[in-house]
């Protein structure tokens, strides 16, 4: 499963990845040879095998909506790398 | 004051350069109190032969001793660990019976949340990050006394097999500094196979617990998914993520398993376990069946790798246990299987990665789209970037029927070839890794042969079941493990035969 050059950018900008000239090459081949290697499983027949997204078997785990405040809050507030007071300075969505 | 279980192998570390005072002065009741199992370090803490103080400043003086050698660690925390101690010792002076972790020093791996402390994932983008609460596993273990000696190194995001992946340093294997220790959680393993900690905690998605414990001559225990809570452990891959044990014995694991196992609230994937089928502490395993998966020997693999591992199996035979040759037909896929679902979490749960309310922030991004993409361009190392963007494919559209659904229906193959197998067995014996420690660099050019080296740890992830590593010999001079399986919530069989096989072995 051979990648072009235009692929890995479309999926590095799916991603929000910036990657640098040099990156992109040795990531094209890197990750055409791992979707190669995965794509073997095409061979398998799954014909009427129900895929499994829960290893456990838990269903509707569920809890009460109860809103409880953070035990320490300013601990999360200092972790903002553009603070105004209480809140979180980002650039616009919208320019 | 009893001697380690840790056996035979010792006598190997005792050889390894980093080590020269590791063995040389080991005479009986001479042993440094760092190299203590956790259960000697409970007993002699009970009889008050040495404190949780002086067990805490060996650990810490080892770790001043070797770790700029070996790079175990990334964040030391001795005045921390210093209080706890001394808070136990306290307890233990009014009288207090210490409990079976009470003033034990333990490291974690850095992808787990410490209050307070720095977690960085060992990567760029969590390289100030503090942690703001503590994981679940760490709650727990400091209700249990625990003494927190620091935090690990291992491969950025959990994601590797050598160690060589973390943004910071290379864990060097202590029984040879110019091999890899294995991954992801290499600090793990190196801090206790080198006695800079009595045990560590570090996670298994594919393999990060076992196949390090196997390259570095330690227990690993790998268990059952949902057993261990996953909150406050850096999410990297949900549906396989497990948390668990380093420890120099089976029994050490058992005693740490205890305690961090539990259905918990803030995670909906756990369950509270069946009773575990612990069949009373035997050293014979008469009724016991062990399967042997043909396709786990394959040709190919290291040679002395499969003697040590069939002189295990043997071993389990002479111990009574029936071994059965069995097969898991879809083996050979289980690995794709892995790298299609894994890296499709991955995606997902790297995208909170986006500088804007944690972690690195690109500074001069001229608009939105550019901060997220240079932050995370310039934050992430190569190998989260990879697996990023094949879970990015595997999960887009036109391409999502292809591979993530056809992976997760395979993936019931996978698990159905163990439901079947498991009625025929207790338990299943395989090497953990398919060659020992490789040389540091060899296979860091080919992110696939690093890969394969996953080849017979992954498929525990992908059914869900528990699974230890456990040392059984040398290959080349350099430590083989023995991976047992269970079924799910078959911790108990695998302790019993697991510490069957390491009394047996012992000296």
């Amino acid at each position: 499963m051979a990648l072009t050059k235009e692929e890995v950018l479309h999926i590095a900008k799916l991603a929000r990845l910036e990657l640098k000239e040099e990156e992109v090459e040795k990531f094209r081949t890197q990750l055409s040879e791992i979707l190669e290697y995965v794509g073997q499983l095409s061979k398998v027949d799954t014909k009427g095998i129900e895929p499994i997204s829960q290893i456990t078997g838990l269903q509707n785990v569920v809890r009460e909506d109860r809103v409880a405040p953070f035990e320490d809050r300013e601990a999360m507030l200092k972790q903002f790398p553009k603070r105004k007071g209480d809140l979180l300075e980002t650039l616009g969505v919208f320019e | 004051m009893e001697k380690s279980l840790y056996g035979a192998w010792c006598r190997d570390l005792s050889t390894a350069p980093c080590g020269a005072s590791l063995g040389d002065d080991k005479k009986e009741g001479n042993m440094k109190l760092n190299e203590l199992t956790i259960t000697a370090a409970h007993e002699g803490l009970k009889k008050k032969e040495f404190s949780s103080e002086e067990l805490t400043w060996a650990c810490l003086d080892r770790i001043a001793e070797v770790d700029e050698k070996i790079g175990a660690f990334l964040t030391v925390l001795d005045k921390e660990a210093i209080a706890q101690a001394k808070a136990v010792d306290k307890k233990i002076a009014a009288g207090v019976i210490p409990d079976s972790l009470e003033g034990i020093p333990v490291a974690l791996k850095d992808n787990m949340l410490l209050k307070g402390a720095k977690c960085t994932a060992s990567s760029r983008i969590l390289e100030n990050y503090v942690a703001t609460y503590d994981a679940t596993v760490v709650k727990k273990l400091k209700a249990a006394g625990a003494v927190i000696l620091g935090k690990t190194n291992h491969d950025e995001f959990a994601m590797g097999s050598s160690g060589e992946n973390s943004a910071y340093k290379v864990t060097k294997n202590p029984h040879d500094l110019n091999r890899v220790p294995g991954g992801s959680s290499a600090g793990s393993a190196a801090a206790v196979a080198v006695h800079e900690t009595i045990y560590a905690l570090g996670s298994d998605t594919g393999g990060s617990i076992r196949q390090p414990a196997a390259l570095c001559g330690v227990v690993g225990l790998k268990p059952t998914y949902g057993s261990v809570s996953r909150y406050g452990l850096i999410a990297m891959s949900s549906g396989l993520d497990v948390i668990g044990p380093f420890t120099k014995t089976v029994e050490d694991a058992r005693i740490v398993y205890d305690v961090i196992k539990g259905k918990d609230p803030m995670d909906a994937t756990t369950i509270e376990g069946v009773r575990d089928q612990v069949l009373g502490i035997s050293s014979d395993l008469k009724g016991v069946r062990v399967g042997v998966p043909k396709e786990y020997f394959v040709d190919g693999m290291d040679k002395e790798t499969e003697a040590r591992v069939r002189e295990g199996i043997t071993q389990l035979k002479k111990l009574g246990a029936e071994i059965v040759e069995i097969s898991l037909p879809y083996s050979p896929y289980a690995l794709a299987v892995y790298y299609i679902l894994q890296p499709a979490e991955v995606s997902a749960n790297l995208a909170r990665y986006d500088g804007i309310r944690y972690g690195y922030s690109e500074k001069n991004a001229k608009n939105l789209q550019e901060l997220y993409n240079k932050s995370r361009g310039n934050g992430f190392g190569p190998e989260p970037k990879r697996r990023i963007m094949i879970g990015t494919y595997v999960l887009s559209a036109g391409y999502a029927d292809a591979y993530y659904k056809k992976a997760q229906a395979v993936r019931t193959l996978v698990k159905r070839d163990f439901d079947d197998a498991f009625t025929k067995v207790d338990c299943i014996a395989t090497p953990t890794s398919p060659t020992p420690a490789w040389p540091i660099g060899e296979k860091m050019d080919d992110p696939l042969s690093m890969y394969l080296a996953d080849i017979y740890t992954v498929s525990a992830n992908i059914a869900g079941i528990p699974g230890i590593s456990i040392p059984c010999g040398t290959a080349h001079g350099l430590p083989v493990g023995l991976q047992l399986l269970a079924p799910q919530f078959g911790e108990g069989m695998l302790f019993n035969v697991g510490r069957a096989y390491e009394q047996s072995v012992s000296v």
